[in-house]
Formats: C-alpha cells, sequence, structure tokens
C-alpha cells in the first residue's frame, strides 16, 4: 500500500510514515500544550508537557475576537523553537499547503492542519504525503479519521470544539471513533466493502482497522479539555495523548492570565499545566487524579458548547 | 529456568511503553507498566523508554520516584532507548540535566536535530545477525563513552548501542523494528542476572 509506506513522501527509502508515526509514539501517555509567547513555552516545559503548539491566539480568543486565524508568525515559532528542547508543533489553515510548506521549512516537529484556523480550502485538504514533516489532523468519527490517514496524516485527534473548555464533544468525537472501530472488528469480510463506502474511507483501511481493532496511527484528544479529570477521562476513554489549548493560560474566555507581572496568575497557569501532566500519566488512578486537581487554583471560566450557534462551530470545518 | 519467570518492567511515565511491552511480552516475558515507585518491587530487570526526558524527571521528582530508580537501575538490569538513555547517563547536555547517573557516557540531546532530521538506518553491530535497521527520532548523540562500556554498535562512528555493566543504552529505537535481536539480548541479560543471585542465593543459604 504505497500511501501507507510512505513511498510518495518524497523520503525516497520509503520509510515516511514509520518515522513520523515513531515521533508520535514518543509523545504518548503525555500532554501537549497551546502556548502563545516564549514564557508560556518555558512553563510549559518546566510543568512536564511533552510538546507545545505554537500559535499566536489560541482557540478561545479566536472564537472571541474573529476574524480570519491564519498560520502563526514564523518569528514568534522559532524564538519558541529555541527556547524549548521538547517537539514544537504549529498550525497550518485546512488546505494551505503553503502555510504547510514554510512551518516545514522553519523546521518545526509536527504540523497541526487544523479546523482552529479558517479553512483556505473548502474542498482538499493538504496532500500530506509531499512532506517530510509528520501532520495531525482532528476527526470527529472512524471515516474523517481515515480520510485523514489516506492523506498521510501521522497522528488524529479527536477535534471536540476548540476553544470552550467543555469537553462534551471530545468525549462524544472519541466514543464515537472507538465504537465505530469496535463494530468493524465484528463484522464479515465481505461486509468491510459497504462499511469503506458508509464511512467514506478507503477500503485498504477500513480492512487494516477491523484486522488490528485500532487506527493505524496514534489517536489523541483535543478540544475543550480543560481539567485534571477531562484529562483522565479522555485517556480512559482510549485517548493516547491529549492536546490542551486554552485551559492552562486562559482566565476569561478572550483573556490570557498574565504571567509575566502578576505572580498569582503565573502560579496559577504552573498548577494547572502541572495538575493536567499528572492526571494524563495517572488517568487510571482516581487518588492521583484528585490529588492533581487539587493542586489546581482556579478554572478557565469556559462556553458551555451548546449554547454555541451552529455556523460559529470549528469542529464542522473539514471535510 | 525460562523467559516465562521473568519479570521486565517498562517506566511508563510517558512515551513508548506500550511499543516495548508489546515486545517483551511476544517473547515470553511479563511486562508490567511502571508508573509509581512502588511498582519497581519484585521485577527483574526495567526498560526506560523513548519519549521525553524533561517529562520523565517530572514525574520522577513526584513521591520518591527518582531515588527509588536510582538505586533500582544500580542494583538490576536496565535498558534505556533515546530518553531513557538520557536518563540514565551520567553527563547529559545541551541542555544540562539531571540524571541516575549510572552510565559512564556523555550524551547531548537532539544532536542529530530535529523531526526532519530523523532517519531510519542500515547499521553493523557486534550482534550476531548482520546489520540492523535502526530508527532514530529526534535522537540524542552518545558523545563519549567511559572505558568500561562496550560498544556494541556505531552510526558514523558515534555509538548507538553500549552496554556497561548491567545497563544497556541505545539511542535508536528497537521497539519501532521488526528485527528482536536487542530485546533478546536484553532478556538475556536479566535472565544471567537473575540465575547468578539466586546461585549466590542459594550458596549463602
Amino acid at each position: 500500500m504505497s500511501h501507507l509506506n510512505g513511498s510518495t513522501s518524497g523520503n525516497p527509502s520509503g520509510t515516511g510514515l514509520r518515522l513520523k508515526t515513531g515521533l508520535a509514539e514518543m509523545l504518548k501517555g503525555g500532554v501537549i500544550m497551546d502556548v502563545m509567547n516564549v514564557e508560556q513555552a518555558r512553563i510549559a516545559e518546566e510543568a512536564g508537557a511533552v510538546s507545545v503548539m505554537a500559535l499566536e491566539r489560541v482557540p478561545a480568543m479566536i472564537r472571541a475576537e474573529g476574524g480570519v486565524a491564519r498560520m502563526a508568525n514564523p518569528k514568534l515559532i522559532k524564538e519558541i523553537m529555541q527556547t524549548v528542547s521538547i517537539p514544537v508543533m504549529a498550525k497550518a489553515r485546512i488546505g494551505h499547503f503553503v502555510e504547510a510548506q514554510v512551518l516545514e521549512q522553519l523546521g518545526v516537529d509536527f504540523i497541526d492542519e487544523s479546523e482552529v484556523l479558517t479553512p483556505a480550502d473548502e474542498t482538499y485538504h493538504i496532500d500530506k504525503h509531499a512532506f517530510k514533516t509528520p501532520f495531525v489532523c482532528g476527526a470527529r468519527n472512524l471515516g474523517e479519521a481515515l480520510r485523514r490517514i489516506a492523506e498521510g496524516a501521522a497522528m488524529i485527534r479527536t477535534k471536540g470544539e476548540p476553544g470552550t473548555g467543555d469537553v462534551v464533544h471530545a468525549v462524544q468525537h472519541m466514543r464515537t471513533i472507538t465504537r465505530e472501530i469496535r463494530i468493524l472488528t465484528a463484522l464479515r469480510e465481505e461486509e468491510l466493502y459497504n462499511e469503506a463506502k458508509q464511512h467514506g474511507a478507503p477500503y485498504e483501511l477500513v480492512r487494516m482497522v477491523a484486522q488490528e481493532g485500532k487506527l493505524p496511527v496514534p489517536n489523541f484528544s483535543a478540544g475543550g479539555i480543560a481539567t485534571p479529570a477531562d484529562a483522565a477521562l479522555m485517556m480512559q476513554l482510549g485517548a493516547e495523548t491529549v492536546f490542551v489549548g486554552s485551559g492552562i493560560f486562559m482566565k476569561e474566555r478572550a483573556t490570557p492570565l498574565d504571567i509575566e507581572n502578576d505572580p498569582k496568575e503565573r502560579a496559577e497557569a504552573v498548577s494547572r499545566a502541572k495538575a493536567i501532566v499528572i492526571a494524563a500519566t495517572h488517568f487510571n488512578d482516581p487518588k492521583i487524579v484528585a490529588e492533581a486537581s487539587e493542586l489546581v487554583t482556579g478554572t478557565m471560566k469556559g462556553l458551555a458548547a451548546a449554547a454555541i450557534e451552529e455556523a460559529q462551530l470549528m469542529q464542522t470545518r473539514g471535510w | 529456568m525460562t523467559s516465562e519467570h521473568l519479570t521486565i518492567g517498562v517506566l511508563a511515565v510517558q512515551g513508548a511503553f506500550e511499543a516495548h511491552a508489546q515486545v517483551l511480552r511476544s517473547l515470553g516475558v511479563n511486562a508490567p507498566l511502571v508508573r509509581l515507585p512502588e511498582d519497581l518491587a519484585s521485577l527483574d530487570g526495567l526498560i526506560l523508554p523513548g519519549g521525553e526526558s524533561t517529562t520523565f524527571l517530572k514525574h520522577l521528582e513526584r513521591n520518591g520516584f527518582f531515588n527509588a530508580l536510582a538505586t533500582f537501575v544500580q542494583q538490576k538490569p536496565s535498558f534505556g532507548t533515546c530518553a531513557g538513555t538520557i536518563l540514565l547517563a551520567k553527563d547529559v547536555r545541551n541542555p544540562v540535566q539531571k540524571s541516575l547517573a549510572v552510565l559512564d557516557a556523555t550524551v547531548e540531546r537532539n544532536a542529530y536535530g530535529r523531526q526532519i532530521d530523523s532517519t531510519i538506518q542500515e547499521t553493523e553491530t557486534t550482534l550476531p545477525g548482520g546489520t540492523m535497521e535502526m530508527v532514530y527520532i529526534r535522537a540524542p548523540r552518545i558523545a563519549a563513552v567511559g572505558d568500561g562500556v562496550e560498544v556494541l554498535a556505531r552510526r558514523n562512528g558515534d555509538p548507538v548501542l553500549i552496554r556497561e555493566g548491567r545497563i544497556l543504552a541505545a539511542t535508536f529505537h528497537p521497539e519501532l523494528s521488526a528485527d528482536r535481536r536487542v530485546h533478546e539480548f536484553f532478556v538475556e541479560m536479566v535472565r544471567r542476572e537473575k540465575l547468578a543471585h539466586s546461585a549466590t542465593a542459594a550458596h549463602a543459604g
């Protein structure tokens, strides 16, 4: 299967996808944190984040402020890459393969083709095989996950509803993906062709999932995770790592904690970051999740996802 | 004694622990995941997997885990890959960071570059069975080793698989290849150590 062994990835040894998913393997059991500046990146690393996502505005701010959300300024991304020793990710708009080319040029370790940014193409996603840098993509269900994997994604994450601090849609997406996987494992061979049609996904990938009982790439979770218990919930539901976006550095919906000038707010950000890291590792140990939760001072206020109008949802972006 | 009686834990605070546990299980070894200091009790050996060494250190700060692990790796066979090797080395650079310091080696983090520089290579090794596929992911570089360290493989001159007494360390990821020789080698180290230990105990008794 040429589209899985990475032979079209520009890597002549045909090892592209293994190296890409290899990095995702190293990120398992961890927390990937959204950061908007060097100081936040430093706090994230010191708290034990496995990676940081460099961006100019976290989803909660994009949601509150509106406008077109684009790839972050390369200067910011480079500063963050120079500050931390852990892998640095950055987001490109859906379908915006030139933003992805720029991010690869900068040397970021993972590119998130993300619904958090304003889509650049309403039909096509980026051909991710054309890059040596691995991609992560969001999905709400198995079909969407497999379409992204067919395009070359090396990691899938639930979309959830970004920037809300409301975990309900991340839960729904993870439950949908894992339930659809379990159903495939119970079906007969000849039933899989129709399943591929129903899911809008390549038959080879559907068959692979039916045989293995899991996605062919690591399965992470994002979108509304704001507390240690949220992180542990997603891990118990089958996530292998969690992304925390607005949940660590935001105070009100559109206002970041003032970590530079206010020691109390800085301590609050540190406490949230550390606690979520502990909970992601000890997700099966309620005693430790309780201890971690107790460490937290203050939580992002959040926005109930059910109160968001259809047109304002980010999760419906992507095809 | 067969390998069914061996229990080799995998440090599972973060990283590629599940891939290691699967390889160990395929070799007939019990492979419990180690997330707390008390999980180290009753293990015959331990694998410290790849992942982010800065994250590992954060988890080890809690509940005396660091000291418990430092004691364990001085007494029982331990095998580090990538971040695990960083944790075992005496001297860690780029940046300087704390470590268990049981392996006489200098290790530089991310010395071969970022993810774009990650690579898979076929490399000579002193282990029987010919060249070995080695998967490097944002790999550290072993810049120097002490006199007591045996080098089992090199990449362009740099040691990539080394052994010092009970400690085995790789800068690549054998758990991501189909070749099981490195894990088999470690399981054999653990088996011999356990045999020697039980013989000594019997003699003393």
